[in-house]
């Protein structure tokens, strides 16, 4: 027979509060797990949906994602005459927030040329943006319905479909709208800034007193004109054409047009190392910690239950057991414990992954890992209760 | 051959100021099927010897002999798998039960079997078989905690009768129980020693329960002091069975 079974089903109460208990923790290391995997699967979501092979950004800067990158637009014209380019397409992202049913709505708005790509991935309802001018995209995390109205700027866009799970760095849900758009909400969103900026230069200019009225009219309109401009975007995404050399083009686009030429390679780097190393590094610690407090919570477990079993032990001991049958009733209970907690872990994390507010990816390696973890740290927890049990005397189970 | 030989088996625990001799030169024969008895007030050493000769504690100086088998000689011989001696060649009761809790009535008795490399059926057909002699068959399936104390000592009775040890020892396996059930459990003891041919050592501080016995040791201050014999009933017995 088995003891190690037999003692737990006698215990059985005792036994499932336990190991429900170990679930738990062990759900919430899973859950760490895969939110450290969200995370780069987050930071990586519009870049991977992009698809370009090189982003072409501000120069001496690391691009639209990690800091502000501005660059005009016509330069996509020039960016796609050199060597090896196949297809230059501008794109613009700000972050928006509005209100929308009386609480703070929060996204990423991705401002692309229909005619090029950076548009959105796959559409799972309705269809892509087809006008010019106020259709809208959104990802499946704004939580919109198709037809939706939203007022961004001076005017309403229609939802006209729905793409996957695309988010920004920082989590938030995107939505695409067209580039025209989305300069205009960007930079047209307020006049009354825009009406002081020109008075200001226009009372400095007027105060230039080598200029006649007719000059000092029209450098304000040219000044205006420059600064004013809406005709600006966060980076120009390339495609390059077949058998194109990366390092050439780069060289090109850097030396020759002073901006800076970033990899898809490189800009995947920016993002994961870069921006979330701190948030990848808390999470890798805060699961290491809970892993500790796991292994201590099951040598304790195992060694109060062992405790409980002293006397069990010596009377197994002097009726001969052999050694093998204690330890294998304590490792046994041990490993069923563990093994037990980590499934009711695994099948919380299942029924809720998908209910986080940010994503949780369960990566199947990440999680046999964590089962060859919880498995050592339950065989090396019982050694603290086998050592206790093999130098339990058999004397002591004459005690009355 | 003697179920048990001690030769002048010293037990002394404890080193230097502090050192208590709990037994101080013993020597005496057990034969198989003999049933001693023994007597002797509280620290005068009961415990200390059957212990000694169970393998739990060793022996400061002397010999033991269990079943022909040399195991002590002034400390454990080398060499000894004690477990295995214990569970081929001993039967242990004691006071509380000491019955593992988590298992049934059953279970307790195969527990003994299995270790000792018997077949789980073949196990489990010779505990429902000694149970059932000890009527227990209505209490199989019981848990400790449910059974009487006199069923309870009966269960270890089972448990150590299973591996039909040549020697049993039992340390006041009566002393829980009310004068009645003593009585049942020790004429069941006896008979089942007989039965067996287990020699039998039972220690006891009552005086009405060591009726039947073929020889009692009176034990004081780790000395065993007097010695009634009683080996024209032991060969009678052996006759008989
Ligand atoms: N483990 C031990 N360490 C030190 N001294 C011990 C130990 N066990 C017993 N003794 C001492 O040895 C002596 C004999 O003890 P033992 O338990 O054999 O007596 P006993 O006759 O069984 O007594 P009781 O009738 O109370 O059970 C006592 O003086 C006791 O204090
Ligand atoms: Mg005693």
């Amino acid at each position: 027979m088995n003891l190690a079974i037999r003692d737990i089903g006698y215990h059985r109460g005792r036994f499932i509060l336990t190991s429900i208990g170990l679930g738990l923790l062990l759900g919430v290391v899973m859950s760490m797990g895969g939110i450290y995997r969200g995370l780069f699967a987050d930071a990586l979501a519009v870049l991977d949906a992009t698809k370009a092979d090189i982003w072409v950004v501000q120069q001496d800067t690391n691009g639209p994602f990690a800091e502000s990158s501005r660059i005009p637009e016509d330069i996509r014209y020039r960016i796609a005459a050199v060597p090896g380019v196949a297809q230059a397409s501008p794109l613009s992202f700000q972050t928006i927030q509005i209100e929308r049913m009386g609480k703070p709505f929060r996204f990423f708005l991705i401002g692309f040329d229909l005619n090029g790509f950076g548009g959105p991935p796959a559409i799972v309802a309705g269809r892509g943006i087809r006008q010019k001018h106020y259709e809208m995209v959104v990802g499946r995390g704004m939580n919109m319905a198709l037809g939706e109205k939203i007022h961004l700027g001076l005017h309403d866009y229609t939802v006209v479909g729905i793409t996957g799970k695309i988010v920004s760095s920082g989590g938030d849900p995107a939505a695409y709208v067209s580039l025209a758009d989305a300069q205009e909400i960007q930079f047209k969103k307020d006049n009354d800034a825009i009406r002081n900026d020109r008075e200001r230069t226009g009372a400095r200019v007027a105060g230039m007193h080598t200029l006649s009225p007719p000059q000092a009219r029209l450098l304000q309109g040219d000044i205006s004109g420059i600064t004013e401009s809406t005709h600006t975007v966060n980076a120009v995404v390339t495609k390059l054409a077949p058998g194109a050399d990366l390092g050439e083009v780069k060289q090109r686009i850097g030396r020759w047009n002073h901006f800076r030429a970033i990899s898809g390679e490189e800009q995947t780097k920016i993002l994961t190392k870069g921006m979330i190393e701190k948030a990848r590094m808390q999470l890798g610690l805060f699961r290491v910690i809970l892993l500790v407090i796991s292994a201590v919570i099951i040598a304790l477990i195992v060694y109060t239950s062992t405790l409980d079993k002293i006397r069990t032990i010596a009377t197994l001991k002097l009726i001969g057991a052999q050694n093998r049958v204690i330890v294998g009733m304590i490792l046994q209970q041990s490993l069923l414990m563990g093994g037990i907690a980590y499934g009711i872990g695994y099948v919380l994390i299942l029924l809720t992954y998908e209910k986080f507010p940010r994503r949780i990816v369960l990566e199947p390696g990440d999680l046999q890992g964590l089962f060859v973890v919880v498995i050592a740290i339950c065989t090396i927890s019982s050694f603290v209760g086998i050592r206790k049990a093999l130098r339990v005397e058999p004397a002591e189970a004459l005690g009355g | 051959m003697f179920a048990v030989e001690v030769e002048k088996l010293t037990k002394i625990y404890g080193k230097g100021e502090t050192a208590v001799t709990a037994i101080a030169d013993a020597t005496f024969q057990v034969s198989p099927g003999e049933l001693v008895a023994i007597l002797g007030p509280s620290g005068s050493g009961k415990t200390t010897l059957l212990t000694s000769i169970g393998l739990i504690n060793e022996p400061t100086r002397g010999r033991v002999v269990i079943d022909g088998a040399a195991v002590a000689d002034d400390g454990w011989l080398p060499g000894l798998d004690l477990k295995r001696l214990r569970r081929e060649k001993l039967g242990f009761i004691f006071q509380a039960h000491n019955l593992i809790p988590f298992l049934t009535a059953l279970e307790n008795v195969m527990v003994a079997l299995e270790i000792n490399s018997l077949s789980r059926s073949a196990a489990r057909g010779r505990a429902v078989e000694l149970l059932t002699a000890l009527n227990l068959g209505h209490r199989l399936y019981n848990y400790p905690s449910s059974l009487s104390g006199g069923e309870a000592q009966r269960v270890a009775i089972a448990r150590a009768l299973a591996n039909r040890p040549k020697v049993i020892l039992a340390d006041e396996p009566t002393a829980a129980l009310d004068t009645e059930n003593g009585k049942n459990v020790m004429s069941l003891l006896k008979r089942l020693a007989v039965e067996n041919r287990s020699a039998i050592l039972v220690v006891t501080h009552d005086h009405r329960m060591v009726e039947g016995f073929d020889r009692i040791f009176h034990v004081s201050d780790g000395r065993i002091a007097g010695e009634k014999n009683n080996l024209e009933e032991v060969a009678q017995r052996h006759e008989l069975g």
